[in-house]
């Protein structure tokens, strides 16, 4: 009896580890098709890939993917501009306050082909799945509502509350007139 | 030709010397008077960001050059009524506005004669014509896919025009070119970093301390090809001593930050050359720091000066090292003279003036993956190019001041083309003691500070000092002081609009009344280091200033406007 119970508790623990499937490499058709974004005709806002929408928004939803973003965030240089989302010589990103869109989309046409104000284009730098953990990531940044998925913690200098805190833009400043 | 070259000789090569045109030729304001300054007339530009280029004098015209998308408006005094005179609005590159590292503006035209050689922001350098603002001539100075910008006023040299290229955060290769006056056709260029010949090290260079000699040091200082990518820009004061045909420049710091990813002496990043003006080759070079940890950077400012020096009648240069200390050299043999702290100091314990070494802190040295606390001075520097000048009448240097310290961090940088190429964490700190800016009027002989008024926060604006014993200087929250020479009492202040982060101009109009002008707009919160979409939340937003800056109400309205003040 003992033994029965232990062993239903070990299987339920188990179960209970599977929290979220990591992908370490997608599909190739799968990856093709998370590029066909069809965004509005002035980049901002638009329709996210039928794949995107099959695979239930992975890359706001798990915290592999999240992670990721954040590796990516400081490795291909976005720090450099945006610092850690309070913005230096590229604007804040987690003042609430997005120029073209905060949209998974508009955010993807951001980073694939840039902006004409700076941002570079990351198409050739980039594949189409870390372009993908990139939005996500930087969706964190500027959370206006608490999830359940949040990156890895910040292991460099403590420079802002963490991402799964509760939400960083509460108290949102104006926007900035241009 | 000929009559374009008798010209330029005629007027150029005041640089930023005590004879700089713009100085009042009489004493009207004085500790006396000043208190009487009336407000008489505004000008507002219309552009929202931060303007760190203070108003120039051009023959009876007021220049205002606005940040990135360039406007250059001329303005002329017409009974105390500000009108313009002529716009010149350049075609800009937006691209720009991803690689301008510390906002987006920079220091306004040249003048030379009927003409103005004027530097943008995306990399032109352009004459017009000074009557009409019509261009002459547009020639590309800097290449913006790369990551190079234009953040210094262009010098006029004799026939020539030297322009200096910005962009050590991007990971360009820092390059000083010269054009010629008339055609803007390219005479020379040299570069911060790599082979002998791009260097312009020749059988001429005479170092004077030996460690600034060694064949093809630009290159065999560096990992291989970091030198390719390893910044020391040009982004400072240019000067030129037309006596002695040199022209003296800084170098910027090396990239990337992170030390350990370009170990050896780095040259020739960090320090300042001087230059013979007709050819570019370089006569002497001092280097401010070898393998350079903190961000030291010669793009301070650059200040000449002929003066007895212990007893000897010696031409000197000034610069106001990034580094925290004030640095006075022999402008003909490159010897330091004297370098003593005008900031809080502990990156470093002093400058060996035997070897020329600067003496490094152990316990502030920088480490990729390590946090070095309290490294006084922050790597955003305690100066501007623009934030000294020397006054006759006293022989006193003043110094508008930020008095930072930082956290540093140095991480793992990528080069990328045309993104940054930084590799480090910062955080601005407050200094161990006293506030976060001040200005401060500087003994060059004592190598001590005279006096010095402590201000909340960073002053970025200034400092004028007039020959009637006054200077003005504007502050990070919006006031213009004018205060004693001598003494540094406050006599008279104004609050205005915005933050003041250029210095106030004084013009004399040609019905002889004279004026005091001042450029008020600081752009967003934290000011010219970023834009105005900032969040001071993050710590290291705008390199780390968000620190230090949080909690400082941002302006109503940061964009630019002039103010004019006259006696009555």
């Amino acid at each position: 009896m003992k033994r029965r119970a232990a062993l239903v508790m070990a299987v339920a623990m188990l179960v209970g580890c599977q929290r979220e499937q990591r992908d370490l490499r997608l599909d190739p058709p799968v990856a093709a098709a998370l590029d066909q974004v069809a965004p509005t005709a002035n980049g901002i806002g638009g329709a996210p890939p039928d794949v995107y929408v099959a695979l239930g928004g992975p890359y706001e939803s798990n915290a592999y993917n999240l992670g990721e973003g954040k590796r990516l965030y400081t490795w291909f240089n976005c720090k450099g501009c945006h610092a850690d989302g309070g913005g230096a010589s590229g604007p804040a990103l987690m003042d609430g306050w997005w120029r073209y869109g905060a949209d998974p989309v508009s955010l993807f046409v951001s980073l694939r082909d840039g902006r004409p104000n700076g941002m570079p284009a990351y198409r050739d730098k980039l594949t189409t799945e870390q372009i993908w953990q990139l939005v996500g990531y930087v969706q964190t940044i500027g959370m206006a509502s608490a999830t359940t998925a949040a990156p890895s913690r910040n292991d460099e200098m403590q420079s802002r509350p963490a991402e799964n805190r509760a939400p960083a833009a509460a108290d949102l400043p104006t926007p900035p007139s241009r | 030709m000929a009559l374009w070259a008798a010209l330029f000789l005629a007027v150029g090569g005041a640089g930023r010397a005590e004879d700089a045109p713009g100085r009042a030729p009489a004493a009207a304001i004085t500790p006396e008077t000043v208190r009487g300054l009336r407000l008489v007339s505004t000008f507002r530009t219309g552009n929202p960001q931060a303007h760190v280029a203070s108003p120039q004098v051009a023959g009876d015209r007021l220049l205002v050059f606005t940040p990135f998308p360039h406007t250059l408006f001329a303005l002329k005094v017409e009974a105390g009524h500000l009108r313009v005179d002529w716009t010149f609005r350049p075609d800009g590159n937006r691209m720009v506005e991803g690689v301008a590292c510390c906002g987006l503006g920079l220091p306004g035209p040249a003048v030379a004669g009927d003409r103005l050689l004027l530097n943008t922001l995306d990399g032109h350098t352009i004459a017009l014509d000074a009557a009409t603002g019509r261009p002459l001539w547009d020639v590309p100075s800097a290449a913006v896919p790369r990551g190079e910008t234009l953040a210094s006023a262009p010098l006029v040299a004799g026939d020539r025009v030297i322009v200096g290229t910005a962009g050590d955060d991007f990971g360009i290769r820092g390059r000083v070119a010269a054009l010629e006056a008339g055609s803007g056709r390219p005479l020379w260029t040299r570069f911060s970093t790599g082979s002998d010949q791009d260097v312009g090290i020749g059988p001429g260079f005479a170092p004077f301390y030996d460690r600034d000699l060694g064949r093809d040091a630009g290159v065999t200082s560096w990992p291989p090809g970091g030198w390719e990518r390893g910044g020391g820009s040009v982004s400072g004061t240019l000067l030129h001593d037309p006596e002695l045909g040199l022209v003296f420049h800084g170098t910027g710091r090396p990239a990337p930050i992170n030390p350990d990813q370009r170990p050896g002496g780095n040259r020739w990043s960090s320090g300042l050359f001087a230059r013979d003006a007709a050819t570019g080759a370089a006569r002497w070079f001092y280097q401010l720091a070898s393998h350079d940890l903190h961000g030291v950077s010669g793009t301070g400012p650059l200040l000449m000066t002929d003066r007895d020096w212990k007893g000897v009648r010696r031409k000197l240069l000034i610069h106001v090292g990034l580094s925290g200390y004030v640095y006075v050299l022999d402008r003909v043999t490159g010897e330091v003279l004297s370098a003593e702290p005008f900031v809080p100091v502990n990156a470093s314990r002093g400058v060996d003036l035997a070897t020329g070494a600067l003496l490094r802190s152990d316990n502030k040295t920088t480490r990729i993956g390590t946090m070095t606390r309290d490294v006084c001075p922050s790597l955003t520097g305690p100066v501007t190019p623009g934030g000294a000048a020397l006054s006759p009448e006293t022989g006193l240097l003043y110094i508008a001041t930020s008095r930072l310290c930082m956290d540093i961090e140095p991480r793992p940088a990528t080069y990328m083309q045309g993104t940054p190429f930084t590799g480090a964490n910062l955080r601005a700190k407050r200094p161990p003691n006293g506030s976060l800016g001040a200005l401060v009027a500087w003994d060059l002989a004592a190598g001590k500070p005279a006096w010095t008024i402590q201000e909340d926060l960073p002053v970025l604006g200034g400092p004028l000092p007039l020959p009637g014993g006054v200077v003005f200087y504007g502050t990070y929250d919006g006031y213009l002081k004018a205060v004693g020479a001598r003494d540094g009492r406050v006599l008279w202040q104004e609050k205005l609009a915005s933050g003041i982060v250029a210095a106030p101009t004084f013009f004399t109009a040609p019905d002889g009344a004279q004026y005091v002008s001042v450029l008020a707009g600081q752009g967003g919160a934290l000011g010219p280091s970023a834009g105005l979409e900032v969040d001071a939340r993050d710590a290291t937003a705008a390199r780390g200033l968000g620190n230090v800056l949080r909690g400082v109400p941002p302006p109503e309205d940061g964009g630019g406007a002039l103010y004019l003040f006259a006696l009555p």
